[in-house]
Order: C-alpha cells, then sequence, then structure tokens
C-alpha cells in the first residue's frame, strides 16, 4: 500500500494528495468506475436499470439482517441477501405472472420499508444515514482490495460470457435455439450486480448509485455504432466523471458521490445534444 | 432506382454461384467450414408425438403429432391464440411440454441430436441500442468477446454467411437501424450458420412490404434446394403458403387438417377456422 501511496504522489504532486484519504478515494474511483462502465453497459441494454436500483434499495435490509443477527462484517450480510434478492427478483421477473416493474417496484419499496423499521429502532437511524449519500472518503486499503477482486471477477466474468449474455439479451428463444444455457447467464449476471453494487455502495451511497451505474452506459449509446464503442465510450465517461468528480468535491467541499453523479448526468445532456451531428 | 436494385440481385446471385462452384469444387473443406451446400437427402425426418402444453389450468395445445421430412416447408396456419408460437417454443425446449420430438436417420434409424435453427419474430432491443449486425452474429458463433477487437476472419466468414440470404452489405449497420425485412435476412443467415436441420420461423412476415416478402420465399426456396434442412414457418400470409408450402398444417389448440395447401385449403376445418 505505502509503495502505491509513494507512486501516487510522485505521479500527482498535488495538494489533496498530501492526505492518505485523498489517496484512497482516488484509488476506489479508479476501480469502482470502470466496473460500472463496464456492467452499466449490460444493465441498460437489459433494461434492468430499474432493476439494479431496487437491488440498491435491498441494501438497507441487507445491513438491518446483519445487525440484528449480530454480524460484526455488515458487507457479508448484504452482499449474501442482495445475492438472494437478485435470484428472487429474476426468477419473478422471467415466470411472466406479474409486470415486472410493478414486481421490482413492490420488492424494492419493501426492502427500504423493511430495513428502516429495523435499523430505526430506538430512533438512532442516523448511525446508517452514511448508506444513503455515501462516504467515499472513508474507505480503507482492505476494501479497496475487496474492489480490485469483485473487478478482477467482472472482468473475468466479461471476457468469458460476453457474447452469451449479448445473445440473451438479444433474444432468449434465439440464445437457447444456439445452445446458450440462458437462465444460468442471466442468473450470474444479476449476481454479479448484486455483488458490485453491495459492495460499493457505502462508497457510494444507495440514493446516486443507479445513476452511475446507468448514466455513463446511457452517454455512450447516443455516440456509439457498435459494441466496442459502446464499451469504450461507456469506459471513459465513467473514469473521467468519477476522477472530476472527486477532484471538484475536493476543492469545492461538497460529498463526493454527488458530484460525480452530476457530472456524469451533465455529460450525458452533452451526448444528447451532439448526437446528430456523430450519427449522421 | 430500378436499375440498381437488378444490378444489386445479379451481384449477389453471382456471389452465391461462386459459392457454389467453389462448394463443388472444395465441397469437403467448406462443408467443414460453413456445412454449405448440401442438397436434402429426403432420408432424415422429425416426428413430433403427443406434443401438449399447459399453462396453469389452461391447455394451450394438446396431441399434436407431425411428421416432418428434409426438404420440405411446412407451414404453420391458423387463427391468432390457436397455439403455433407456443408449439414453436415446445420444440425449442423453451417451454414445458408433454411428448417428444425426436430426429432419425432413415438410412440406419438411428435416433440423431436434433439441432434447431430458429428465426424469431423480433428482437429484444430499443432504439438506439449499439449492437451491430457483426456484434450479434459473432455473438452467436465466436467465444472472442464481441467488445474486444473486431477479427476481419470473422468478419469475412460473417459477410459470406450473410450474402446467402442478399444482406451482405448490412454487416455493420446497427440492429435497431434495419428494416423489416432487412432484419429478416440478418436474422435467416445468423439461424442457418451452422446449418440446422430443422429451421423454425416464427411469423417472420410481419412489418415486411410486398419486395420483402418476396425475397423472403425466395430465400426461403433457395435454402429448401440446396440445404439438407427441414422448415417449419408459422404464417398469416396464405396466398403465400398456398405457393411456397409443402405441406400445411392448421393448428387450433391441436391439428385440424394437415397435407398439401389445396387439400387443406378446401377442407371443412379451413372453412370454419378463416370462414
Amino acid at each position: 500500500m505505502e509503495t502505491i501511496y509513494r507512486i501516487m504522489e510522485a505521479l500527482l504532486p498535488f495538494e489533496y494528495m498530501r492526505y492518505d484519504f485523498m489517496k484512497n478515494a482516488l484509488l476506489a474511483v479508479l476501480l469502482i468506475t470502470p466496473l460500472f462502465g463496464l456492467v452499466g453497459t449490460m444493465i441498460v441494454n437489459n433494461r434492468l436499470a430499474f432493476f439494479s436500483d431496487a437491488l440498491g434499495h435491498s441494501a438497507l435490509t441487507g445491513m438491518a439482517v446483519g445487525v440484528l443477527l449480530g454480524v460484526t462484517d455488515a458487507s457479508l450480510a448484504m452482499v449474501l441477501f442482495a445475492v438472494l434478492f437478485a435470484l428472487l427478483l429474476n426468477g419473478i421477473r422471467h415466470s411472466g405472472i406479474v409486470a415486472s416493474d410493478t414486481v421490482i417496484s413492490v420488492f424494492a419499496s419493501l426492502s427500504t420499508a423493511a430495513g428502516l423499521v429495523i435499523l430505526s429502532r430506538g430512533g438512532s437511524f442516523s448511525r446508517y444515514s452514511a448508506l444513503l449519500v455515501g462516504d467515499i472518503l472513508s474507505i480503507a486499503p482492505a476494501e479497496l482490495f475487496r474492489l480490485l477482486l469483485v473487478l478482477i471477477a467482472a472482468l473475468l466474468f466479461w471476457g468469458a460470457a460476453f457474447n452469451r449474455l449479448h445473445a440473451v439479451s438479444l433474444n432468449a428463444s434465439l440464445a437457447k435455439s444456439k445452445r446458450i444455457p440462458v437462465a444460468l447467464v442471466d442468473n450470474l449476471f444479476v449476481v454479479l450486480i448484486a455483488v458490485i453494487v453491495m459492495l460499493s455502495i457505502r462508497w457510494v451511497g444507495i440514493l446516486i448509485i443507479n445513476a452511475l451505474l446507468i448514466l455513463p452506459a446511457a452517454s455512450a449509446r447516443n455516440l456509439a455504432a457498435n459494441m466496442r464503442e459502446y464499451h469504450l465510450f461507456s469506459l471513459l465517461f465513467s473514469v473521467f466523471s468519477g476522477i472530476l468528480g472527486l477532484l471538484l468535491s475536493y476543492y469545492l467541499n461538497m460529498a463526493a458521490g454527488p458530484m460525480i453523479a452530476v457530472i456524469a448526468a451533465l455529460l450525458f445532456f452533452a451526448t444528447v445534444l451532439v448526437r446528430p451531428a456523430v450519427k449522421s | 432506382m430500378k436499375d440498381k436494385e437488378n444490378q444489386k440481385s445479379s451481384s449477389s446471385q453471382s456471389i452465391a454461384g461462386k459459392t457454389g462452384r467453389r462448394g463443388m469444387k472444395n465441397e469437403g473443406a467448406d462443408r467443414r467450414k460453413y456445412r454449405l451446400l448440401q442438397p436434402p437427402c429426403g432420408l432424415h425426418c422429425i416426428k413430433m408425438n403427443d406434443i401438449g402444453v399447459r399453462i396453469g389450468r389452461e391447455t394451450i395445445i394438446e396431441h399434436v403429432n407431425l411428421h416432418i421430412h428434409c426438404g420440405k416447408l411446412t407451414v404453420i396456419i391458423g387463427r391468432n391464440g390457436a397455439g403455433k408460437s407456443t408449439l414453436i417454443k415446445a420444440v425449442l425446449g423453451e417451454i414445458r411440454h408433454s411428448g417428444t420430438v425426436e430426429f432419425r436417420d432413415m438410412r440406419d434409424r438411428s435416433i440423431q441430436d436434433l439441432r434447431i435453427g430458429y428465426v424469431p419474430q423480433q428482437l429484444n432491443i430499443e432504439k438506439n441500442t449499439p449492437t451491430s449486425v457483426y456484434d450479434m452474429f459473432a455473438s452467436y458463433i465466436s467465444n472472442v468477446p464481441v467488445f474486444l477487437k473486431r477479427s476481419r476472419k470473422l468478419a469475412e466468414r460473417i459477410q459470406s454467411a450473410l450474402s446467402l440470404f442478399e444482406a451482405q452489405e448490412l454487416i455493420d449497420r446497427q440492429l435497431c437501424d434495419l428494416s423489416g425485412g432487412e432484419l429478416q435476412r440478418v436474422l435467416l443467415s445468423i439461424a442457418c450458420d451452422p446449418v440446422p436441420n430443422l429451421l423454425l420461423l416464427d411469423e417472420p412476415v410481419s412489418g415486411i412490404d410486398r419486395n420483402g416478402m418476396e425475397l423472403f420465399y425466395r430465400n426461403i426456396n433457395m435454402l429448401k434446394k440446396n440445404y439438407d434442412l427441414a422448415m417449419i414457418l408459422v404464417s398469416h400470409d396464405l396466398d403465400y403458403v398456398e405457393r411456397y408450402a409443402d405441406s400445411v398444417i392448421l393448428l387450433d389448440r391441436t391439428v385440424l387438417a394437415e397435407g398439401p395447401p389445396a387439400k387443406v385449403f378446401a377442407g371443412d376445418e379451413f372453412r370454419r377456422v378463416f370462414g
């Protein structure tokens, strides 16, 4: 860790690099934003934006379950709960019994409410309010290491299964006829989203995590004509808003997560404006 | 404009012709590559025995028995909600069904693994989706992630597969910008690479103009002559069915009538369903 810190200081001889918390935050941004830019592409393609939002809300219940069971590592409880939640939601989504946005909404509300009810026992919810807005400046090296592992896992999944995931998103029956294990691929993807969301939610915040997942990909769609451009733009937009947002939040003394989301949103509107020129 | 069209179709015919000649000269290699041009032997048959689908308490289809041979176009007709798409999904193994589907080689009566090609009604894509025809095609035939490098070799292979259905110039277009007919030709190329034993086409003629329909049926005919496969088409357009189908199946929860188009169209059941 010390070596990385020293390299960062040498590369970035700025005032903010004097603080370890800023170094950690910058590393966190460099891990989280590529991750979000990458999986965001298929979240948008699969119309899972609402789904990932609901997953974010389940963090409250996951945290509450962890507190009730007296688990010391809240992240573990949150990840386990979110994975179960994601698989359940995915199952219901595909059963076609109820309209999928209705199901997702029901579960999102329920998990938010249940989490709030339990966490506000004894009137002490304010302890958990950081979960809502996120606090990237409080991230510690051990947690950075976890994010690195998730990033590697996501890259491996993308490398090994992207074509299948893409095929399933275009038409499940067609994918089935090509002997692609549709349900497995789909479930692995939602589990990946669940793990990513849960391990980054404390640093990014429930309220804005979805903006960071969706916006870079949504902006990239305005410019890209194929999957290579889509991924490239999405990654670039994500990392750019992350770094700029973090620095601005430092100089302006504002919350980092929301600042990143604002920049990502501005980028989105910029791409809407230049889209006609690019597409013609 | 008309000249241009003619030119286009003649040039693609010559491409098909070239592949044909090369297919004869170097048949082994080509067949290994694309399983191209293996005229139907008429000795493969697909048998569906007592297919039934229930969803909850509702019976969608029941007691469907069909016998289909390679080199034949079988068209399923019926009113809306007759269970046509359900039957297709059952054969695909996408929904649970009773009964069996078996694929036999009549020469030695052995049961073989049935490879199904499927042309869906539509794709699940929204406007703006940055998926090119190359991206889509490569996703089914390659393990190299399509968000990485574009492979020239793969692009050539895809182009040659597309050219069989007069769709070679679409390779870099975005799927969401294609017309109904163009998308149909791309989906046909994908379904036929590798060449399946059974090609299922689910109402592929909706949202396509007259020229697109003609081209579609020309392509179907081309497949029938040059490839060793059986085809099942779900269709609404009875004019085309009469002209192109080898066999028609009138479905309404179960098979009401089957046989050559003229025979089925003259039957009482046909009159009852289509009035």
